[in-house]
This record gives structure tokens, sequence and C-alpha cells, in this order.
């Protein structure tokens, strides 16, 4: 056992409004810079829906995350490393630009400088990477938004496989759901893998993964390893870029800026412990739809004696064993099972997690066609098919999204018999197989969701690993142009940004 | 042209370029890391790129291997392997077809670069210079082969590979050796030092980091831990330690 911790994220679904607050205030931090201004560390996506970029779930087309061979090793689907090797040229796996979106901006300066006209001037788009017009703008980060287009190319959804999906194009059966996306922090981090150069590397004390600005080479085939296409490569700087997990924030004790300002109070963070020496047998379970269970187990109870000695042992700060027994992350996770991983059948076992939302109670349903379960509608008359969340998060596994849904239901019966009607029903706590207790926890950490609930990460400890003296003075973050910013002058080829607003 | 000018070009300038050439290439993997990149377009469009990046750089390698070979095998090992009339012959065909191959492909991704608004906005002033140098080196190297068909006894082969030796190998006055051959082999080795002296400022430093480790690398997942802070003072702070589990 070589036990390691993880600050690992939880959204949940259920309370998501798709208002992009954190796509937004993401993309002020992070990606609003030459060259980037295409990649949205975070971006929300309606689903069903093809998604950003164009169909990233269709891993026959893109070839992203790991593939079991017969012998039961893993491979990254793209090939293994010769293979790797031998695409480094011109690689056959990389999405092109227009499957994100052609970046763009308007012509505002028209707007100010037009003249006298019968008509209102018009700031007609142009693209940020050639300067020339766009006649259209063609795609997006959430180009579905709120079922945008027709459902003939929504319905090209990966996670509608097995789902008769023919019935949800109609009006009166139609069903959305919101998924914001960001890097999945994997524990089998396919990108690691496949990248040559070795410049992306998961940081041991919080399981963060990053890329090494300075290693990154540019041969961009951790973009096509990552299943969740959330590697963008930079066509300024010629290197590969992801979202950090806001590590400067995380060390600091404080929630990715994404989770910070989500006004939903959609998202959790904490630590999660896991036994880094299971998680080869985990990835290679040989049926896809055992990944969700094999990758609990490699989770490790924070609450047991043994596993807090060997914690110890391994070097985990007593800060880190304390959060991770106060972690928002593993009740959802663990104790309650109403989280889950986004698309383990990729096998990289991901730590964004997400509770599945529940849906309004088909028409059929409430004309009280279909039967309640003890008080509670049959999860299975909600509007959004319980196979098409299963898709998306058990690897097509339905008893496990029922019960969570079954859970949240419950939940809400409990609380609402408890502040409406004021009496306590255990039984629809039991009937989910959780006590009252657990049930008002589950209240206190879902519908409250207070802030130091939902955020529960320890401060790094940095004191032990550098001499601090040592970083006095360094520049913190910086793109390699050194501490003091760009001199106007560079002797090897960097490039001076554009400014966006320059161009007419 | 006046011995002066053609030791200038042939016996000094070589020696400028590969100084600049190492020693640029050194300070730039040094200072300034975040510019080492191979600087993919390939984002921006795929077009022409798969068969002109493929045949680009399966060429060029069999080139600039077959130079190397050609030109710095040691005499000896050259002698008991193949006559200079067979040398001259293999690298004929063998260069000419490889080069072939390479200026196919880089004709591609010249058309490419040069006509498609997004990668030509995109491009840097070396990005586009070192492909022309490219590319007329590549065309003076292939015209260079209907001259040697003229030389077929080895001779002409033979003085410029000892030429190139002897500047390798640092033996003075090696610059007289090249007057007198025909002027398309002295442009085609003034751009190639041309082409070295330019090397450490544009794109082509990519060359230094072809990641042939990769295949050595053990298991699959890259994980690294912070060092313990060094026991002195003074002494450099540790960087992060990379360390790679079997996966």
């Amino acid at each position: 056992m070589k036990i390691r911790a993880q600050i690992a994220m939880v959204l949940n679904l259920d309370k998501c409004i798709g208002c992009h607050t954190c796509s937004v205030t993401c993309k002020n931090v992070w990606t609003s810079r030459e060259g980037m201004e295409y990649a949205w560390f975070n971006n929300v996506e309606t689903k069903p829906g093809i998604g950003y970029p164009k169909d990233w779930e269709n891993q026959k087309r893109w070839k992203g995350g790991w593939t079991r061979r017969r012998n039961g090793a893993i491979e990254p689907r793209i090939g293994g490393k010769w293979r790797v090797l031998a695409n480094i040229f011109a690689n056959p796996d990389l999405p092109e630009i227009d499957d994100y979106y052609e970046p763009f901006t308007f012509d505002y300066a028209h707007l100010q400088t037009a003249p006298e006209g019968k008509a209102m001037p018009t700031a007609r788009p142009r693209s940020l990477i050639s300067g020339e017009r766009m006649e259209k703008i063609e795609w997006g980060p959430n180009w579905e938004e709120i079922l945008g287009g027709e459902f003939a190319g929504r319905a090209k959804d990966s996670n509608f496989a097995g789902v008769q999906k023919e019935i949800y194009g109609a009006f009166e059966n139609t069903f959305m759901m919101y998924l914001p996306r960001l890097c999945e922090h994997c524990l089998n981090p396919a990108c690691a893998a496949v990248c040559p150069s070795g410049a992306i590397y998961k940081r041991e004390e919080d399981g963060i993964v990053l890329i090494d600005q300075d290693k990154c080479r540019g041969w961009r085939m951790c973009v096509s390893g990552c299943p969740y296409k959330k590697i963008y490569y930079n066509w300024s700087s010629g290197k590969s870029e992801k979202c950090v997990f806001c590590y400067p924030r995380i060390e600091a004790g404080q929630p990715t800026v994404c989770s910070e300002t989500c006004v939903g109070r959609i998202r959790y963070l904490g630590v999660v412990l896991y036994d880094a020496d299971r998680i080869q047998e985990a990835a290679s379970v040989p049926d896809e739809g055992d990944l969700y269970e094999a990758q609990l187990k490699v989770f490790l109870d924070p609450h047991d004696p043994a596993v807090q000695a060997q914690a110890r042992r391994d070097g985990i700060p007593e800060a880190w064993i304390e959060g991770a027994r106060k972690s928002p992350i593993w009740k959802m996770a663990m104790e309650w099972k109403i989280a889950f991983p986004l698309h383990p059948e990729y096998r990289t076992l991901p730590m964004v997690w997400y509770v599945p939302p529940l849906s309004p109670i088909q028409a059929a349903a409430a004309k009280g066609q279909l039967g309640t379960i003890g008080g509670m509608p049959d999860v299975k008359s909600l509007r959004i098919p319980v196979e098409y969340l299963a898709n998306l998060l058990t690897a097509g596994r339905t008893e496990p999204i029922t019960i969570a849904l079954e859970r949240m239901l419950a939940m809400r019966a409990y609380m609402r018999a408890k502040t409406v009607d004021g009496m306590v029903v255990d039984s629809l706590a039991q009937h989910v197989g959780l006590s009252g207790r657990e049930i008002e926890e589950m209240y206190q950490l879902l519908a409250i969701a207070n802030y130091e609930d939902r955020f529960v990460i320890p401060t790094a400890h940095r004191e032990t690993g550098e001499d601090a003296f040592q970083m006095r003075g360094s520049c913190g973050f910086s793109f390699g142009e050194g501490c003091s910013g760009r001199t106007g002058f560079s002797l090897f080829d960097a490039k001076k940004p554009k400014n966006p607003m320059e161009v007419s | 042209m006046s011995a002066n000018l053609n030791s200038i070009l042939y016996g000094w300038y070589p020696y400028v370029c590969l100084s600049v050439f190492l020693l640029g290439s050194l300070v730039r993997f040094d200072t300034a890391q975040y510019t080492w990149r191979s600087g993919s377009s390939q984002l921006l469009r795929r077009d022409q790129l798969r068969w002109g990046s493929n045949l680009f750089h399966v060429g060029i390698l069999i080139v600039v291997a077959g130079h190397f070979a050609g030109f710095l095998m040691p005499d000896w090992a050259v002698d008991w392997l193949i006559s200079p009339a067979q040398h001259e012959l293999l690298a004929m065909v063998v260069g000419g077809l490889a080069g072939l191959v390479a200026i196919i492909g880089l004709s591609l991704l010249i058309h490419r670069r040069l006509r498609d608004p997004r990668i030509r906005a995109t491009s840097r002033r070396w990005d586009i210079a070192i492909i022309l140098m490219l590319w007329a080196q590549l065309a003076l190297g292939l015209l260079t082969v209907p001259v040697s068909a003229q030389h077929m006894d080895g001779a002409l082969f033979a003085t410029l590979v000892a030429y190139i030796k002897g500047i390798v190998l640092l033996h003075p006055g090696v610059a007289d050796l090249l007057v007198g051959t025909p002027l398309i082999y002295r442009v085609h080795i003034l751009l190639g030092f041309t082409i070295f002296l330019v090397s450490p400022f544009t794109r082509l430093v990519h060359v230094w980091s072809a990641p042939v480790w990769y295949l050595g690398r053990p298991g699959y997942q890259v994980v690294r831990r912070r060092q313990a802070a060094p026991a002195r003072r003074g002494e450099p702070a540790l960087h992060d330690a990379d360390a790679t589990t079997g996966d």
C-alpha cells in the first residue's frame, strides 16, 4: 500500500443552472491570452449534445483514454510508445481548431467610426487567428446551449448508446441537463502517458496534473490522449496547456476559481486518500462496467486507524489526514454513493465526480399512471433517462445511478415531511438504506452547502519540502520571459502578443 | 574568387556558424526553454500537413543521416566498406531519392504556410524564412546530383568529404580544397553552414529534443514529488524530481 492524497472535486448537477460563471471566471484568470482564446479550461455543456470540441465523447473517432489489450494490460488508445513516436510528425488523431471553434472578436470600432446611415451600424465578427472577416460563427464551447440546434445533431451524443433516442426528439419527451467540464486530474492520466517529453506529471502531494511549460515541446500527443479533450494546444506559444486546478489557490487552502465563484454552490472540494499501488489493477479490470466500483476500491477510508498510520508513514501531513476525514468528497462518493466519475470507461480513473441531476416527472407519471414507491416517484419516470445518466457516469450500469437518484428524492421527501408537515419519517430514509441522521447531513451538504462544508482544503506544507528562503523574490507564475516581463526584444523567437482590440 | 574570400567563407565562416549553433542552442535551452518547441501548426489547419510533414521529416532525416554517415565516418571504415566511386553512387541515389521526398513534403508545407490565411497570419518571420532556406538547400542538394553524375570517378566526392572532415577535425587550410570545385557545391555548403548559424533562433531547435527517450521511459505514470530541502544554506534549491512508476 502506497497512500497518496488528492484534492478531488464533486459537482452537484442537480443544482447546476448553467450560468457559465465558472467558465467565465476561469477564462478571465487563465486563458484570456493569445493562442488560448479558443480554450476553456472549464466549459458548461448542455446535454444531450455533442459538446466541445465536437463529438469529444466519441473515442472511436478521437482515440482518447486507455484501451485494454487482450493480455490484460492497458495502453493508450492512440497506441503504445512506438506508435506515438511514429505519428509525431503529423498526429492523425488531433482535432482541428474548427472542432472547438475559431476564436473571434467583433469590429467594435465600427460602431463608433461608421458614417451616418439609414441603418444601425453592426459589429461583425472577425477571426482572432487570421484577423480576417468571419461571415458566420459556427461553433463554440456552449453551442448547444439549452438544446440549441436540431435534435438530429444533438442526438449524435455518444451517451445515447443503447437508448431508444428517437422518442426524446419529441417536444413532450425532451430533456436536458448541464454538464460543467474541466480537467479530471485523473489517477491514471492518459495525457501524461502519451507525452513523449515527459512534461506532464501528477503531483504526489495533491494529485494535481500539470504540464511543465519549459519541458513541453509541442508534440501535441496529450491533446489526443486525453479522452475529455481538456488539454489545449496554445498555437501561439506552441505548448499545450490545461486546467491547473488553480494550484496556487489550492496550496493556500482556497477553492479553485470555478468553485469559489459558483453561484449555485454546486462544487465541492476535499481530500481523498488513495492507494497508488492499486491504480493499475483498477484501471485494467476486464469489464468497463466494473470500473466505477474498481475506482471506489482504490480510495481508502480515512477513519480506518490502519490507513491513518500508513498515511503518516507515507509522509502525508496530519492536517491532510484530518481533512480526509472531513472531506465532503468522501461522504458523497463513498458514504452516500451519490457522486460518480465522468465516463469511467475511459480507464483514466477521473477525480472530478458528479452528482446526477433529478428531473421533472414525466407527464404520464404526474397523471398517476405510473406508480410511486414508498411515497416517492419511481426514478424510471424521471424525465432524464437513467440509461443516459448511466452512460455518462457509470459506463452503462444503471443500479448505482438509480440508488443515488432515489436517495436524493428521499432526502427531499424526508425534509419536506420534516419542515412542512413537522413529521420525521424515518422509513423514507431506511427505504434507501440511509439513516435519518445521514439524510439530514446530506441535506446540510447538498441543500444548505455552507462554504466551509463545501471546501475542506488543507494548505500545502511547502515548508516540509522546500527551503522557503531559497524561493524569496522568485517570480511566481510567469510565461518564460523571466520575472521582469517583456523587454520588447526577444533573441529567441518569442512573439509579442497582439492586442485583439487593435484588429480592425 | 579571391583566395582571401575563399578562406573567409570556407575556412572561417563555418566555425562562426558552428560556434553560434552550439552556444546559441545552449543559451536558448538554458535561458528560454519556454520558447523551445516544435511550433506545430497542425491545430490550425490539418490539410496538407499529414502528407507534407511526414514526407519532409522522413526525407530530411535520411538526408541528414546520410550526410553524417558519408562525411564523418572514419576513412578506414569507408575504405573497408566501399570504394569512393561506389560511395558517391550510393550518396547520389539515396540522397537524391530522400531529398526528392523531402522537397515534395516541404513544398506542400510551404504552400500551406504561405497560402493559408491562418497559418500565414500566425507565422513568425523566422518560421517562413527557415522553411524557404531549407527548401533552397534541398534544391541545391538535388542539383548537385546531375553535377556529380559528370564526375563519377569519386575524386571530386573525396575532395568534398576531405573538406568537411577537415572542418570538423579542425585541420587548418582545408578551405583551399574547395578552390576549383563546381560552384553548386560551394553554395550548398555555404547555405548549409548558414542554416546551422540561424538554427538557434528558429524552431529548428526542436531537433535537439527528438523524444527518443520516450521509448525507454519505464511505465506510463509520471509523478513528481517535492524533494527534501537542501541540508546546508547556500546550496541551490532542488527542483521537483520526476519519478515514474510502472503502470
